[in-house]
């Protein structure tokens, strides 16, 4: 089970991989589109990955709720205690 | 009277120079860009052919590692040579809607499509990652292309195998005679090393064997070749309209004279043996160009390599230019590159070019005994091309029967 901090350190990891963005710009009030320029095929591309390094199932239908960094690390975290 | 073409930028990345210069300074030498294959699949698969001709730069030396992730890697052969192209044309102020991309492939994104294949079969469908669809479609080299120059008046992608890279040159001189572009980035691009394609290649007795020495498996017009060698590598050249290109002020390297198309509809693979359709291309071409067959003196010549078409080519020849044959100085680059399939056009484009603008022609390897069916005068050492006006030709044909001859004049 990781912490909050290591899911977004994770998180940061993965964005850094897909677009090259520094790791410390993603920050947990950041969002995906608006803040970080981050396109669907991208966006999708981070959720694939995420769900291999974390263990966990993100629905394509809830996706699009994910507008945060900060939305990111907290489906992830209850997503690994349900 | 139709708009005058003439070329001002050249790009390409190949086994044998990852850029022009290098390229050139190679293929006046004569090396070749084949080497003996590392990789783990080349023994797991147990391949009839273990060697092929990388590129001598890996694109990752010129792409960001963020741009080359989102590209299969024909895209990033194209996106280097069309950069250095673009570069090297050094056009500001361009009207982007005037501009059109026009570049080929002969397989596409034969990699991505694979490797997704491979993960759809270990992972399941969820890791199939949402870029496959647009770094395996063919038209990606010519849609990063133009995405990255700006290019808005259409990004067109010929396919017609192996002549498919001097098909975007036809393509070019026709859009831009018609009035719809004035400038035209025309290219190809191939990345398929690639276990399966060497396989299949390999079935069809395509490739050379010659797995202990791959350094001379690719000679053309030899009488001991066996088959061509796999190649991999883009081309670029900037198409302009003169009358744009002198407005700017710009280098000229040449005259894009003339090109022809044609089809054989003989066979699907086996060349027509008395290679009429290349005839019609080569006649065809020169009659668009408004040549005499007399005027050439240089032509850069499809040569593969393989046992079977070699000889059609030399036919075609006679029959397009007759006794003139005996006076025209032909080089087969395949020899120093290999085979860069839909590539090779384009690349072979910018050699004739050159050839034509430092007025010398590049060399072919490996001959070291001519076959006597096919007595041209190929050029094996430096050879300098005649003062005054002079036009050059470069072949292509591809398996299905297609035919691509382009004519390249001075200036």
């Amino acid at each position: 089970m990781a912490s909050n901090e290591e899911i977004q350190a994770g998180l940061a990891e993965i964005v850094n991989e897909e677009t090259g963005l520094a790791p410390e710009a993603v920050e947990l009030d950041k969002s995906f589109t608006d803040d970080l320029d981050i396109d669907s095929i991208s966006m999708m591309t981070i959720v694939v990955n995420a769900e291999e390094k974390f263990g966990v199932r993100i629905p394509d239908e809830e996706v699009k709720n994910l507008k945060t960094v900060g939305d990111a690390v907290t489906y992830i975290s209850n997503a690994q205690e349900g | 009277m139709a708009r005058k073409v003439v070329i001002t930028g050249l790009g390409a990345t190949t086994p044998i120079g990852g850029d022009v210069p290098t390229m050139w300074k190679n293929a006046l030498k004569g090396v070749s860009g084949a080497r003996t294959l590392e990789d783990d699949w080349v023994e797991k698969y147990n391949l009839p052919v273990t060697f092929a001709a990388r590129v001598s730069t890996p694109a990752s030396a010129v792409l960001s590692r963020h741009e080359a992730k989102r590209m299969d890697p024909s895209t990033q052969f194209a996106m280097v040579s069309a950069r250095e192209a673009w570069a090297d044309a050094g056009i500001e102020g361009l009207d982007r809607e005037r501009f059109a991309v026009s570049f080929a492939t002969g397989i596409g994104g034969v990699w991505t499509l694979l490797d997704a294949w491979d993960t759809l079969r270990e992972k399941g469908p969820r890791r199939v990652l949402p870029m496959t669809v647009p770094m395996l479609m063919p038209n990606g080299p010519a849609a990063a292309v133009s995405l990255d120059l700006g290019a808005r008046a259409g990004a067109f992608t010929p396919v017609s195998a192996c002549a498919s890279g001097t098909e975007s040159l036809h393509q070019g001189i026709d859009l831009i005679r018609a009035g719809r572009a004035d400038v035209v980035l025309a290219g190809g691009a191939e990345a398929a090393i690639h276990p399966m394609p060497l396989a299949a290649f390999s079935s069809m007795q395509a490739l050379s064997r010659r797995n202990d020495d791959p350094e001379h498996a690719s000679r053309p017009y030899d009488i001991d070749r066996d088959g061509f060698v796999m190649g991999e590598g883009a081309g670029a050249l900037v198409l302009e309209a003169e009358e744009h290109a002198l407005a700017r002020g710009a280098k000229i390297y040449g005259e894009l004279a003339g090109t022809a198309v044609t089809s054989d509809s003989y066979h699907i693979t086996a060349p027509d043996p008395e290679g009429l359709g290349a005839t019609r291309a080569l006649k065809g071409a020169l009659f668009d160009a408004r040549v005499q067959a007399d005027d050439v003196v240089h032509v850069n010549a499809h040569a593969t390599s393989t046992p079977v078409g070699d000889k059609p080519e030399y036919s075609a020849l006679r029959e397009a230019l007759g006794k003139h044959v005996d006076d025209v100085c032909v080089s087969a680059t395949k020899s120093q590159t290999g085979h860069l399939l839909g590539a090779s056009g384009a690349v072979e484009a910018v050699m004739t070019v050159l050839a034509v603008y430092e007025r010398t022609a590049p060399i072919t390897i490996n001959l070291e005994n001519q076959d006597p069916d096919i007595p041209l005068d190929v050029v094996t050492s430096e050879r300098k091309l005649p003062s005054g006006d002079i036009v050059a030709l470069s072949n292509s044909f591809g398996f299905g029967g297609h035919n691509a001859v382009i004519v390249i004049r001075n200036v």
